[in-house]
């Protein structure tokens, strides 16, 4: 078993035959860990509670009653996700040390799964943001920096522009996910996904990621950026490995009343051979302005790949998109003045040592506990939500939300399957040009094409398609319908065996994982 | 969870004449004009000015501290006076990450309120977020429903007697603009000599009903006589214990003056009122200061007053948050709330997820007004006794297990009730239920009385022996103190013959 292999087929299978130990496959992994540590994936690494995970794991095996797919297998979470007992920090002063005392829902139902937690990864603060810049203990960097392909194709400008100068972000927020699942330090990750926070890390780093519909996951337990918006997200290197993800993770849940009543039938995903009966949209708004002419072929190649193989590729229109960014401002801004009104140092979290009265401390403990995006944030939505601007700002961005969910309704009902679509404007920029523009700008370049499906509440999902001229990672992404997972994944799983995404080329890789690596270029997904 | 820190949360003033010096000199020279308006509604005769006279405006919002187990959006307990922050989950606190899950028994409850007070039920109402930080909200904002409440345009009917004369009563309607269901915030304790306020979270996020009045009332009486009717209401729904003591009813009175066909004066709001006289009294002090200030050329200020009933008068509280922008918010964790009727109700729902405004409108208990009615059309009591009985938890239910329990028609057993029995527990502060004599004891002694084996006056002898509470039966006493009445005419003219044969000399 190698540890880039498929779950489903390969890792479970060897893992059931004794080929492999959980706590093999966890000491592997904590291994990898340590030699990226560089990549600063990681925020907290839950060594001795994984292994203990992974020995009760093991027990299972023995014994021969392993509880599923998931037993045994080493996952991440996302440092905005709350873990009973480890350290659960959002990436910002204000949590630094908080430790919850219960998990949010998805962690739980991974560990009732059996699998191995081996910590919680980086993020913008809040996750506000679309790098994984912006968070307290310092950006993420994109493992495809460090690739043999990567450095092959980038040629530093100066003899001065060594590796330190040139790597490229993760994208964000999830970056430290999409990181980790990228350099093999996991087989999953969840991540949340707002306006694309788990599709554009995803996309810049060759992995898959997967918004499911919102309600379809509980959100008990993820701390809140946009309560309307959120949806955990899932990252993981192939889309079965996605949908035995979503399997375990979605359904109702009594402690978040958001979520669909219904019972959710976890599915495999069948290996589609004939998309004659597939009509697959293209919206001519996502030819975004800033597109780049390398991500917009690879776009019409794609559309093209389908229509030669049969299916009915059609152009289509949803207006309202293009307000997308700034209706999210609005709607991101109020909810975040609002659900960080709780931060005040009284309860838990960050307190100021300042204390000439009340308004005094909590005005302190604020400052001294979020970054500037995240107070930035708070000053503009408590604008929006002022009574004399309510109706102006709120009111009228939510109608405009509506609009812009309508358009995708419409689309649908014409007979539309699914909406393929570019996930990013361009591959990953390096850290040193991403960081000339301030957080709100580049949120709102990096979100245009994510960001409509999260309004709408759509799943929607990025596949990593091709490698771009410099090298580095290219992914498209397929908007679904409500609830249609299941034939948005088997679109994607499609797209995927079409496209053959190459594997990354890491060193740090080829030495944990036992050569294995060598032989399998592009064939370890399931 | 402690605060630290000087003058902490000092916002809230504690004694009469902190805060905002005014004209307000204390309650004093108001005292003999005190009568605002009397339960004729009229309005107030001109002051000194010689002018218009004074209309009084008074408009309430209750909260009612809804009765149930858990609170509102968490599963923890509601319980008075437990041990502090001893009833806190994880999302009372505020944890990040936690969501709020609606109790159904909340929902019902408002509903039968609603229905009770004659509201139209909203089928579908929404939640909304209020936001103002304080240290005993721990989110920093509260879930309410500010734009689509669950019930809407109600009334309720009260009665008071007139210039105190019970024989003299009459009956109002107060309209009731809307009913909210929102969560209860957490408590302050205030240590001035350290600095410090502790903060209890015990109440926070349990189940209110904010019973939002129209201002159609007119002096502190009404006022008074409205909450109490409201009271009543509450307990017989049970939908809340609503003791005010306790803090699960609490009043805020608008209250303005105006002159006849001039548009409401500016109104201040009375807060801390903790009894239902207090009400009366608070919102009568505040008429009268508010005339005064104007007929003294002064101006009234839209602000938070606060009562103090030590010195029976209102003091301004905090600058009326006047300022305050609560950044109204739809509360985006909770989907709308969705009430079904007959008609309505999806056939293949789960009932255990669906709530039924007409199954619960059909099981709602006969409310005080209904089962006064009933008690002077059955037992042919005047309409007042029917309010006294009423008034005192307990009271007409034991009432009614005497009647039947004894021959005495009840016109008469009524007397014996409120007179004897009801003065007595006044005086000893007890309740129906904590009484020595027990119906099935008043009835035993009423009947000796009935078949003439005693005499009234011999049966007052009794009761006071019973209510010493040590076991007797009012037999018992009667035998032991011989207060029979002797009916047996040989008996008597044996006694009678006795008395001559021993004086026979004179």
């Amino acid at each position: 078993a190698a540890l880039k292999d498929g779950l489903r087929s390969q890792v479970s299978a060897a893992l059931k035959e004794g080929r492999v130990t959980p706590t093999e496959l966890c000491q592997r992994c904590l291994a990898l860990i340590k030699s990226t540590k560089f990549l600063n994936a990681y925020i907290t690494v839950a060594e001795e509670t994984a292994l203990k995970q992974a020995e009760e794991s093991e027990e299972r095996y023995k014994r021969g009653q392993p509880l599923g797919i998931l037993d045994g297998i080493p996952i991440a979470v996302k440092d905005n996700f709350n873990t009973a007992g480890i350290e659960t920090t959002c990436a910002s002063n204000m949590l630094k040390g908080y430790i919850s005392p219960y998990n949010a829902t998805v962690v739980q139902k991974l560990l009732d799964r059996g699998s191995v937690l081996l910590g919680k990864t980086n993020l913008d603060e809040f996750a506000m943001g679309s790098g994984s810049t912006d968070g307290v203990f310092g950006p993420v960097r994109n493992p495809w920096s460090y690739s043999k392909q990567y450095k092959e194709k980038s040629v530093p400008k100066s003899p001065s522009e060594d590796e330190e100068s040139n790597w490229v972000i993760t994208g964000g927020s999830s970056g430290g996910s999409a990181a980790a699942v990228s350099s093999f330090t996991c087989f999953a990750a969840l991540g949340s996904d707002t306006g694309g926070s788990t599709r554009n890390p995803a996309a810049h780093c060759g992995v898959v990621g997967l918004k499911p519909t919102y309600g379809l996951i509980s959100r008990h337990g993820l701390i809140p950026l946009v309560n309307s918006m959120d949806v955990p997200g899932i990252l993981t290197r192939c889309v079965d490995d996605a949908a035995v993800l979503l399997g375990s993770l979605a359904g109702h849940d009594p402690k978040d009343s958001t979520t669909i009543q219904d019972d959710f039938q976890p599915f495999e995903l069948p290996n589609l051979t004939d998309v004659s009966k597939l009509s697959i949209g293209i919206p001519k708004e996502y030819h975004a302005p800033g597109l780049s002419s390398e991500i917009l072929a690879l776009w019409s190649k794609a559309a093209d790949l389908f229509k030669n193989a049969g299916a009915k590729v059609v152009e289509v229109s949803l207006p309202h998109t293009r307000y997308s960014i700034v209706c999210y401002h609005v709607l991101c801004t109020a909810e975040v003045a609002s659900n960080m009104a709780r931060f005040d140092g009284l309860e838990y979290g960050h307190r100021s040592d300042v204390r000439d009265s009340t308004e005094s401390m909590y005005a302190a403990t604020r400052r001294e506990g979020f970054n500037d995006v995240v107070r930035g944030r708070i000053l503009s939505g408590n604008y929006f939500l002022l009574k004399q601007n309510y109706e102006k700002y709120f009111v009228k961005a939510q109608k405009v939300r509506r609009l812009i969910a309508n358009d995708f309704v419409k689309v649908f009902r014409s007979g539309v399957d699914v909406l393929l679509t570019p996930t990013t404007l361009s591959d990953a920029a390096p850290y040193m040009e991403f960081i000339q523009e301030d957080n709100r700008t580049r949120s709102a370049q990096d979100d245009i094409l994510t960001q409509a499906a999260n309004m709408a509440g759509l799943p929607a999902i990025n596949v990593p398609t091709a490698l771009s001229e410099r090298g580095l990672p290219v992914g498209l992404q397929f908007i679904g319908r409500s609830f249609q997972e299941k034939q948005l994944l088997t679109v994607a799983k499609w797209f995927e065996k079409q496209v053959q995404f190459p594997v990354i080329q890491l060193e740090e890789v080829k030495r944990h994982d036992n050569g294995v690596f060598q032989h399998q270029k592009s064939a370890s997904f399931s | 969870f402690a605060a630290r820190g000087c003058g902490v949360f000092g916002r809230r003033a504690r004694q009469c004449g902190a805060g905002r010096p005014g004209p307000s000199p204390g309650p004093f020279p108001r005292r003999q004009r005190a009568v605002a308006c009397n339960a004729r509604g009229g309005a107030v005769p001109a002051g000194k000015s010689g002018l218009a006279p004074w209309i009084p405006v008074v408009g309430l919002e209750i909260h009612a501290q809804i009765s149930s187990n858990s609170k509102l959006f968490s599963g923890s307990q509601v319980q008075f006076a437990a041990p502090p922050n001893s009833l806190v989950s994880f999302f009372d606190a505020s944890l990040p990450g936690t969501l709020p899950v609606l109790n159904r028994r909340c929902v019902e409850a408002a509903v039968m309120t609603g229905l009770a007070l004659n509201c139209s039920i909203n089928k579908k109402s929404l939640f909304d977020r209020k936001h103002y930080f304080y240290a005993d909200l721990p989110a920093g904002y509260q879930i309410t429903q500010q734009r689509v409440p669950i019930a809407v345009n109600g009334s309720l009917s009260y009665s008071l007697c007139i210039d105190n004369k019970m024989s003299q009563m009459v009956t109002k309607t107060v309209r009731i603009k809307q009913i909210q269901l929102e969560q209860d915030s957490g408590k302050s304790l205030h240590d001035d000599t350290r600095c410090q306020t502790l903060v209890d979270l015990n109440r926070a996020g349990v189940g209110l009903m904010e019973v939002v009045m129209e201002p159609d009332m007119c002096c502190g009486e009404e006022a008074a006589a409205a909450v109490r009717e409201l009271q009543l209401i509450l307990q017989t729904l049970g939908s809340s214990q609503a003791v005010m003591a306790e803090g699960q009813l609490r009043v805020d009175a608008n209250v303005s003056v105006h002159h006849p066909g001039e548009p409401y004066g500016v109104r201040t709001e009375v807060k801390n009122i903790n009894s239902i006289r207090f009400l009366a009294k608070a919102v009568d002090y505040e008429i009268q200061r508010q005339i005064e200030e104007l007929e003294n050329g002064g101006t009234i200020l839209n602000e938070t007053r606060a009562f103090d009933s030590k010195l029976g008068c209102t003091v301004p509280m905090r600058d009326k948050e006047g300022k305050q922008d609560y950044r109204f918010m739809p509360e985006p964790n909770l989907p709308p709330l969705i009430l079904y009727d007959a008609k309505s109700l999806p056939a293949n729902m789960n009932h255990q997820q669906v709530i039924n405004i007409d199954w619960i409108h059909e099981r709602l208990p006969d409310l005080p007004s209904v089962k006064r009615e009933k008690l002077v059309e059955q037992y042919g009591i005047l309409p007042e006794h029917s309010f006294t009985l009423l008034n005192e938890d307990g009271l007409a239910e034991f009432f009614e297990s005497v009647v039947k329990q004894t021959q005495m028609k009840p016109k008469r057993v009524i007397g014996w009730i409120l007179n004897d029995m009801l003065s007595y527990l006044k005086q000893h502060s007890i309740t129906v239920k904590e009484s020595p004599v027990s119906s099935f004891l008043l009835a035993d002694l009423l009947n000796l009385l009935e078949k003439k084996e005693i005499s009234s006056t011999a049966a007052k002898q009794v009761l006071a022996e019973l209510w010493k509470g040590e076991g007797k039966t009012p037999l018992d006493i009667v035998k032991e103190q011989k207060l029979e009445l002797l009916q047996d005419q040989k008996e008597l003219e044996q006694i009678c013959q006795a008395v001559i044969d021993g004086h026979e000399n004179e």
